[in-house]
């Protein structure tokens, strides 16, 4: 039987590479592909801990967080295609008019 | 599976508000143009019903659907609170859409489906209901931010909100999966149990505590996780900016008032240290680069930055162990109070900046305030109320919240706490007195036919008619609101 | 008579909502008539409440509202009349109804003339507040409305920049004031569960030392905000940008004196705490004499009055930290009445030399305003201390104070003070009246005498600087130390004087001679000898240059804290907007070749195993490319690097209270 702390682990790996990805990645669909995996990280956590302590509610949380996650990334594509339609270009970097 | 009817009831206002939302998205294409507006009638009127639903709530306290949402006086009083500024900013977007030609009625709908986010969150007992709550809201308004869609800057505020938006509920995500390890469970009152029976150096809960502080961080606008704010709140149509500033803060400190009081109030001596910086931070930050700004929505931001700071004395004073209880229930009342107060004097500000309009483009820059007490003395004078309010100066309402704070922070043997935020208070009497300075004391710009000129409007009339009279009522008799406060927290146990 | 009371701040604010928001649609006739009407029904009531109080001998409370309750705190907005308040009440409403006349006729014709007179009422109401309050929060409320009146009205003349500086640079620095008032009202409520006046100072004996000492400073701080005290006195000369009118009122009769008036009140509290009473007197010492140098070379005639109000209010500090309270408000009342004089007065030469405020281009007014001249003439010889006018009976009473109770080096302060009082308002009086005209001819041609309107209040202001100083007359035992007794009667102050008649008599002596000195070397160096003063400024440049510099003191706080704090904000600013593109500039070209390592990076990173080195790579890698990408990934990396600072934060916590702190 797999240990409880694998599946924390390969959470953990994930929930660092979706971090990551959205801090160096300049592309803007991959940039949400990163927070998505985020979300799948905590997914993973969330039906490893409901399957060991033998409660349903986590599994029950992770069914909504993933159609959050759906609706994040409609949210998110639909916002994509209006900045690509001004611009032409779905890089984060561009997006330069509002600092300082 | 049946829904009990009293679990229905007990959301009433969350359905009648979803509802509405769903009707005026349907509408909306049916709807003939000329008669668009009547669909913001009708919003206002189902809040308008709520509003005296919850008022008939506000002494009740039940669980529903399985204890995962909590009716109590306390989630009574931020959705009293965010159907006040909900209606303000509607009737401001009815003028603002009107002068900005956005003729898109799904902003309504957007609005009143956010407002249902923040709903569900203020009387969330349950991490689940709490994260939806905030997706909701968030979801609504990083469209909202977009939807002036010819103006770059609005598009590239949307933009900026939803990555980084979305980077911090994952975070927030992570945080309540790593919690629900910890407890087995979501609901509140279950991970209080549980906390207490882990002790306070559990390092997984620590990180789920410290993953849960950045993920309310972000919402509330705390330094280091502020940077959004400034860019989105200078980019967003300014209506949607005044309801983030105000709507969005209020609720995102409701739900996060609860899960540390509620669900991590053992882990005080914690957070408690954790906030005590953040709170320094932001005090720091936020009133000291609001000094330099040239933009006014800009400066307002970072003023709502500073604002959270003040606000976040009034948590620290909350997770001050060696309190007495009373100590620590006088800070959670005094930033409910607080923002409260916030709430409308910032939605007064930004009100005014809505209605200044320079040749078709925004009277953003502060410069575009001068001579304004000249030209439009009223205008310059509301401002100057707001403004002095903001500054915490009596007998605005603005002093009565920074007094009860303040004197929380001393109650709690916090003052040398005290004497920094009143520093930092003297400091913003800098920034805040010198849109005060440019509107009575600069001559106006000479009229190059781009002359800022203001929108006047009886709804608009109304918004400001109602922050005013919000501003010095409470600054002259803050009691209603501060016993209702001090009610609400009751509740909190 | 509660319903008097109630009456005094009801008036000007009718007239201030009035003019405020209808002003615009009737003439100014009928606002100024509001204006100065309001006010002079104040001053009708408070005349009122007083032969009341003199009466009746009993300090009353009416209570108009309760303003802040729940919990423990009860907050009402409710008013104190006993005798201080009395005192104050006159004071504030008569010298107020005379200059509110007198502004009729100088701001004739002004631009924003509703406007001026609706900021004027405000102040009125601020500053009844101020002394009618019978609780902190609301002296605070007046102390702040006032602060902001003066701001305002100091920036009146909105197209100057330096009257928008000095309003701003007037308003910051007493909110810095303001900070210490407000912690001293939250050290009071937390003591006392309270904050009116009657119970604090009831149970004020349960105080310790320490804990009165310290709101005993904490009030302190904010009353030098207010009053111009060293260090927070800069803003004063330079609120001089108003119009003359708001100096006499705002900024030499009453706000300033705010700050005197509250240390009165909370004498009881301070006369626990010797250290922070001695505090008070050696501030206001050297403030009294370190003012009245500066004023010895200034040339502005609003800078020279200015700068001895400082001065003056000095003496007041003085008389309260050596226990005189009494004199101290003798001193505060006289003061009112010959410094507004002097300020109408100087206005009235302003008005005729139609804006000309360098004494060095007046000369030889005397002929030519012949009224303005007699009246300017009776303030200086009152603020001179010349017997038997009231700034003499005032001031000697305080360094008599100090001279009995064996403060020796504070009395030499004040006598030297006096000394270059009497100098600098003689060289003021001779440089503007007397001599040979130095007027531009084009002004020369105007000169002409102000209208009654402004020379009556003048006059009874006159009559009263003569008068005024009787009220205290014999010396510690007059009319106004009876009066005011009940209210300072804790203290014990002038209770016994020590010295008997024959001290007090020469002491008198002595005064007057010094006062004398000082006129004679005016009248010396600036009648007989006019090339002598020159001289004397040419042989000690440095000094001259010091002094006309005001001690550089200005130019120190903006080195030393106003640039420091602007130069924070910019930093921030600039390290937002400055550092990211910097480097990104900087780096540029190391991106395109440090592209293929950070994929190879990157690949490593997901297909692998997260290890310590390759974590670290890549945190470098991050941080490299954090600076170069832009802002989005500049926020979420700062958000992250918020998150590692609060891990290292829970950490250090934890080893910093190992073990028990944890526990609890």
């Amino acid at each position: 039987m797999i240990p409880l702390s694998a599946y924390v682990a390969v959470s953990a790996v994930l929930f660092a590479t979706g971090l990551i990805g959205v801090l160096i990645r300049r592309n803007f669909i991959i940039v949400l592909m990163s927070v998505e995996i985020m979300l799948n990280a905590a997914n993973i956590n969330l039906v490893a801990f409901s399957h060991y302590l033998e409660s349903m509610a986590g599994q029950i949380v992770a069914l909504f967080v993933i159609a959050i996650a759906a609706g994040e990334a409609a949210v998110g594509l639909a916002i994509i295609i209006v900045v690509f339609r001004g611009r032409l270009s779905t890089n984060v970097d561009e997006l330069n008019l509002l600092k300082w | 599976m049946t829904l009990p009817l009293t679990d229905l009831l007990a959301i009433f206002p969350e359905l009648i508000i979803a509802a509405t939302a769903c009707l005026v998205l349907a509408l909306d294409p049916i709807t003939p143009a000329p008669r668009k507006g009547w669909l913001a009638w009708f919003s206002l009127g189902a809040l308008a019903a709520c509003f005296g639903i919850t008022s008939l709530q506000m002494g009740v306290r039940t669980m529903a659907f399985s204890d995962l949402v909590i009716i109590d006086p306390y989630a009574s009083f931020w959705k009293l609170l965010l159907y006040t500024v909900s209606g303000l900013t509607i009737l401001l977007s009815m003028a603002y859409l009107k002068e900005e030609r956005i003729h898109l009625t799904e902003y309504y709908g957007f609005l009143l489906l956010a407002l249902s986010g923040m709903m569900v969150m203020v009387s969330a007992a349950d991490l689940l209901t709490i994260y939806l709550g905030t997706e909701l809201m968030s979801l609504s308004l990083y469209v909202l931010a977009g939807f002036k869609r010819a103006d770059g800057r609005s598009l590239e505020a949307s933009a900026k909100y939803f990555v980084l938006g979305a980077f911090s509920s994952g975070i927030l995500l992570y945080g309540i999966s790593l919690l629900f390890g910890v407890a087995g469970s979501t609901r509140l009152s279950a991970i209080a149990s549980a906390v207490s029976a882990r002790g306070l150096d559990d390092p997984a809960l620590l990180l789920a505590m410290i993953l849960l502080v950045v993920g309310f961080g972000f919402k509330i606008a705390v330094v280091p996780f502020h940077m959004w704010t400034p860019d989105v709140y200078e980019g967003a149509p300014t209506s949607v900016t005044a309801f983030m500033a105000v709507a969005a803060k209020a609720a995102s400190f409701g739900a996060f008032l609860r899960v540390f009081l509620e669900g991590l109030g053992g882990l005080k001596a914690n957070w408690h240290v954790l906030f005590l910086a953040l709170c320094i931070a932001t005090l720091a930050l936020g009133n000291l680069v609001a000094i330099v700004q040239t933009n006014i929505k800009r400066m307002l931001a970072y003023s709502s930055i500073a604002h959270a700071g003040y606000a976040l004395i009034g948590v620290v004073v909350a997770g001050q162990v060696t309190a007495d209880s009373a100590v620590r229930s006088l800070g959670l009342s005094s930033v409910m109070l607080y923002l409260a107060i916030y709430a409308l004097m910032t939605l007064g500000a930004f009100t005014v900046v809505a209605l200044l309009r320079k040749g078709g483009l925004e009277g953003e820059a502060i410069e575009d305030f001068a001579g304004l007490a000249k030209r439009q003395p009223i205008a310059a004078f509301l401002m100057l109320v707001f403004m002095v309010s903001l500054a915490g100066i009596p007998p605005t309402a603005g002093f009565i919240g920074k007094f009860y704070l303040f004197m929380a922070a001393v109650k709690a043997d916090l003052a040398w706490l005290a004497v920094l935020a009143l520093l930092f208070a003297a400091v913003s009497a800098y920034y805040y007195l010198r849109v005060v300075m440019v509107m009575y004391m600069r001559d106006p710009q000479p009229s190059t036919g781009l002359a800022p000129h203001l929108v006047a409007s009886p709804v608009l009339t109304v918004v400001l008619a109602c922050a005013l009279a919000g501003v010095l009522v409470l600054g002259l008799y803050p009691d209603p609101l501060v016993s209702l406060a001090t009610q609400a927290v009751l509740a909190l146990k | 008579m509660d319903l008097l009371v109630l009456l005094i701040p009801t008036f000007p604010l009718v007239a201030v909502l009035l003019n405020g928001l209808l002003g615009s649609r009737y003439s100014h006739d009928l606002a100024h008539r509001l204006a100065w009407g309001s006010v002079g029904l104040s001053f009708l009531c408070s005349i009122g409440v007083f032969t009341e109080t003199i009466r009746t001998g009993v300090a009353r409370e009416v209570v108009a509202y309760q303003w802040i309750f729940g919990g423990d705190l009860t907050v009402n907005l409710a008013f104190l009349i006993d005798p201080l308040t009395c005192i104050m009440l006159l004071v504030v409403t008569g010298v107020g109804f005379l200059i509110h006349l007198y502004s009729v006729g100088y701001m004739h014709g002004e631009e924003g003339f509703t406007r001026f007179f609706t900021y004027m009422n405000l102040f009125m109401v601020s500053m009844l507040l101020l002394v009618m309050g019978n609780n902190y929060l609301v002296l605070f409320i007046g102390w702040e409305g006032v602060g902001l009146c003066s701001y305002l009205l100091i920036g009146y003349y909105f197209d100057k920049v330096s009257a928008a500086k000095a309003a701003t640079k007037a308003f910051v620095v007493n909110r810095i004031g303001d900070a210490g008032f407000l912690l001293a009202i939250f050290l009071v409520f937390v003591n006392f569960k309270t904050l009116d006046y009657t119970q604090v100072f009831a149970q004020a004996s349960q105080l310790s030392t320490g804990m009165a000492t310290a709101i005993a400073l904490c009030l302190l701080v904010g009353a030098v905000g207010k009053s111009a005290q060293i260090p927070l006195y800069t803003w004063l000369p330079d609120a001089m940008e108003g119009p003359t009118p708001v100096s006499a009122l705002i900024h030499a009769a009453t706000m300033v004196t705010a700050g005197v008036y509250m240390i009165v009140r909370n004498h009881v509290i301070y006369d626990m705490a010797p250290v922070a009473l001695s505090t008070v007197a050696w501030v206001g010492g050297l403030t009294a004499l370190f003012a009245a140098t500066i004023g010895l070379v200034q040339t502005d005639i609003k800078r020279v009055l200015a700068y001895s109000t400082v001065s003056q209010l000095g003496y007041m500090f003085l008389a309260c930290g050596i226990g005189a309270y009494t004199a101290a408000v003798f001193h505060l009342m006289t003061h009112a009445f010959f410094k507004a004089l002097l300020f109408l007065s100087a206005g009235s030469v302003i008005h005729a030399l139609s804006g000309e405020q360098n004494i060095m281009k007046m000369g030889g007014l005397k002929a030519k305003i012949p009224w303005t001249h007699a009246l300017f003439l009776v303030g200086t010889l009152a603020i001179a201390g010349i017997f038997p006018l009231a700034g003499f009976w005032s001031k000697d009473e305080i360094m008599a104070h100090a001279f009995v109770h064996g403060q020796y080096a504070l009395y030499a302060m004040a006598a030297i003070g006096a000394f270059l009082t009497a100098f600098y308002m003689f060289r003021l009086t001779y440089l503007t009246f007397y001599g040979t005209s130095r007027l531009d001819p084009h002004t020369a041609e105007h000169v002409h005498e102000s209208p009654p309107i402004m020379i009556w209040p003048l006059a009874v202001l006159a009559v009263l600087s003569v008068l005024g100083g009787f009220l205290g007359v014999p010396p510690e035992a007059g009319w106004f130390h009876h009066f005011l007794h009940p209210v300072v009667t804790a203290v014990g102050a002038g209770e016994e004087h020590g010295g008997g008649v024959g001290l007090v008599m020469t002491l008198m002596v002595v005064a007057t001679a010094i006062a004398l000195l000082g006129w004679g070397l005016a009248h010396y160096l600036y009648s007989i000898r006019t090339e002598a003063a020159d001289n004397v400024a040419a042989k000690a440049p440095g000094v001259y240059t010091t002094l006309l510099n005001k001690y550089y003191v200005d130019e120190c706080y903006d080195a030393l804290i106003v640039e420091p704090v602007k130069r924070l904000g910019l930093v921030w600013d600039w390290f937002d907007r400055t550092v990211i593109d910097g480097v990104v500039v900087g780096v540029g070209r190391m991106t395109q070749s440090g592209s293929a390592l950070s994929t190879r990076i990157e690949k490593y990173v997901i297909y692998g195993a997260l290890n310590v080195v390759g974590y670290a790579n890549h945190l470098a890698a991050r941080s490299w490319r954090r600076l170069q990408t832009g802002q989005v990934h500049q926020y979420a990396a700062i958000i992250v690097a918020g998150l590692f600072i609060l891990v290292h934060l829970i950490l250090a916590w934890w080893t910093g209270t190992s073990g028990t702190g944890m526990a609890r």
